[in-house]
């Protein structure tokens, strides 16, 4: 202790700045006799596809151009050409068939064959969310996002929108979160670790739970709003305001160290399969490992839900609440259901779409996108932040939704506004 | 105005008690009786009961003093890479050979630096405040270069531990070179064989001798 306390004050400056400075020299040293570099580098198709990344100009269509492809990816092939084969072909038409019928033969309580198999049983539905939706939506999104990441691309696009997370309280880093959020919430919240203060950690995981729709949502969303531009439109125009608007409200109440960012950029470099490989299944292991049981606890909680009739008291709940909206009552159990499942709050739209016209169709969709994440996404936020971080953004989000939705209407509605 | 060496050294101890201690003034038995003596027959201090106490006119006079002290350490320690050890001393002694104007240049020359090699700041003087540019500088912030310009680090701001550590991890240190790539969105640029991005607040951080001078 005292010879550091000696060697301190002999120094100025930080001994450990100090040291780095003395092992640099040291290095330096050796490389000048062992290393020669070409005078002029040379400056090909990969510097000058870096380079376009990072002008704003070029670098938002290809941020564009990058998230279509991913949509074509995950959203198309995965939640719908692969989530319909696995739903219908494998779980339909065999297991849970299957499921049920052992259950009809062999258990004669019915409380205990709705908790296995039936509409919400675990099986039936919690082992069949999890293999027949998560495991190809989750899947290919991480397939596509270990494209992504080896090839250099976070690095561009987090110094490119640096500036604008700055004024939401984060920086350029949080888009690693950001982008993963589209693909599941849940681990996205995990993710939010990486950020370095606690102040950016409880900015980026609240904007996740408020505005960053999951693939799965999203996949029944788009289909939801297909063939409809303008809807669609507008959606994404009022959901990204909302994300912008609450991250700089949320940016200044919050107190805490301001956001620093710093990265280092890597030569693109085109992705090796086996590393892909590699990334996306320790990913998956690790992520079913996490999430998975939490989907067997949606089901149970469904489970006793209905059979308490605690459900239907919810309902009831609801139903003024959406009636405000100016939305039909039958939305009250999408918006129920929006909390064990994401897209299965989204999916329960889906199927009442042809009772609602335009702007119900608007006001329900940007009210499900901002609604309260689902119960796995909530489950990792207490474990992330603390039960009581949790429940505030939980009692935020909750009225908050509710809100922009009755606004929204209110406003089309004097506007005449139809869609 | 010209008063003895030991007498500005009182001065600036005056000045670092009032303005950094934030106390009321020096304690009689802390203060030289000569050196005090000579401060107050200038009219730069005045005893208020046992304390010594700046006034109105030794007030700036005391900051212009800081000023040469901070600035001198500045050029001693990173430009002309001096050790801790030797570099009080040298301070000491080149400070009182910097008449006011000299100072502004030598400010300008190191890119109107905020801190000295001890992490205390540096009183802003006139040059500081216009910002001025137009000498030849020698030293500049990474966030006033242009892209495309560069040379070798000449030293890092340390008044941030938490940035300092992020440019130590990158392998941003004095003495390697370093080129400027962009500005906007972000400051983009090479260090050691590696780009990286950082913010503005990181790259007023890096203080670059500019090559071609």
């Amino acid at each position: 202790m005292l010879i550091a306390e000696a060697v301190r004050a002999r120094f100025g400056q930080p001994l450990s700045y100090i040291i780095a400075r003395k092992q640099r020299e040291a290095a330096q040293h050796i490389l000048q006799s062992i290393l020669s570099l070409p005078e002029r580098r040379v400056s090909g198709f990969v510097e000058q596809l870096s380079e376009a990344m990072m002008k704003p100009w070029s670098g938002l269509p290809i941020l564009v151009l990058s998230l279509f492809l991913m949509y074509e990816f995950v959203g198309v092939l995965g939640a719908q050409t692969l989530v319909d084969f696995l739903e219908e072909s494998v779980f339909g038409a065999y297991i849970n068939p299957w499921v049920n019928q052992m259950l009809a033969s062999f258990i004669p309580w019915s409380v205990v064959r709705d908790l296995l198999g039936g509409q919400y049983g675990v099986i039936t539905l919690g082992v069949r969310y999890a293999v027949a939706i998560i495991l190809p939506i989750v899947g290919t999104f991480f397939l596509a996002f270990s494209v992504i990441e080896d090839s250099g691309y976070l690095p561009r696009l987090a110094m490119l929108i640096d500036r604008i997370f700055k004024k939401i309280g984060l920086n350029g880093r949080a888009v690693i979160p950001m982008v993963l959020g589209f693909g599941c919430d849940t681990m996205a919240t995990i993710v939010t670790r990486t950020l370095e203060t606690r102040r950016e950690r409880l900015i980026s995981t609240m904007l996740l739970a408020l505005a960053i729709p999951c693939s799965a949502q999203l996949g029944v969303m788009l289909g939801l709003m297909a063939g409809q531009p303008k809807l669609l439109v507008l959606w994404a125009i009022i959901v990204t305001g909302i994300f912008l608007l609450i991250g700089f409200l949320a940016a200044r109440v919050i107190p805490g160290e301001r956001p620093m960012f710093y990265m280092e950029l890597p030569p693109l470099r085109l992705p090796t399969l086996g590393n892909i490989i590699v990334k996306t299944y320790t990913r998956m292991e690790w992520y079913f490992r996490e999430v998975f049981p939490l989907f067997i606890l949606a089901s149970v909680i469904i489970w006793f839900g209905r059979l308490t009739g605690l459900f239907d008291v919810v309902v009831n709940a609801l139903e003024p609440l959406v009636s405000w909206l100016g939305l039909p009552d039958e939305t009250a159990v999408a918006f129920l259901f929006g909390f064990f499942r994401r897209d299965y709050g989204a999916a329960g739209l889906y199927d009442l779409r042809s009772t609602m016209n335009g702007v119900q169709l608007l006001v329900s969709t940007v009210t499900m996108t901002l609604f309260v994440p689902c119960i796995a996404q909530f489950s990792v936020t207490i474990k992330e932040r603390g039960l009581k971080t949790a429940l505030a953004i939980f009692a935020f989000i909750f009225p908050f939704a509710f809100l922009v939705g009755g606004l929204l209407n209110k406003l089309l509605v004097i506007l005449g506004v139809t869609i | 105005m010209k008063i003895s060496e030991s007498a500005q050294e009182l001065l600036e101890i005056l000045w670092v008690v009032t303005e950094e201690e934030a106390k009321a003034g020096l304690q009689k038995k802390d203060a030289p009786a000569d050196g005090a003596g000579e401060l107050v027959q200038h009219g730069l201090a005045e005893w208020k009961g046992n304390l010594l106490i700046p006034t109105l006119t030794g007030k700036p006079e005391a900051t212009r003093a800081i000023r040469r002290h901070r600035l001198g350490e500045r050029l001693l320690a990173d430009v002309l890479t001096m050790e801790a050890t030797l570099l009080d001393e040298h301070t000491c002694r080149l400070e009182h050979s910097l008449f006011d104007g000299l100072d502004e240049s030598i400010c300008t020359l190191l890119g109107h630096p905020r801190f000295c090699p001890h992490g205390r700041p540096i009183p802003l003087g006139e040059c500081c405040r216009e910002m001025r540019a137009s000498v030849g500088r020698l030293i500049a912030p990474l966030c006033q270069l242009q892209p495309g310009q560069g040379g070798d680090i000449a030293y890092i701001q340390m008044n941030n531990p938490r940035r300092l550590q992020k440019l130590m991890a990158m392998g941003v240190l004095p003495g390697v070179s370093i080129k400027l790539f962009r500005r906007s969105p972000s400051f983009v640029f090479e260090a050691a064989y590696s780009q990286f991005a950082v913010d503005e607040e990181i790259a007023a951080d890096i203080y670059v001798r500019l090559n071609g001078l």
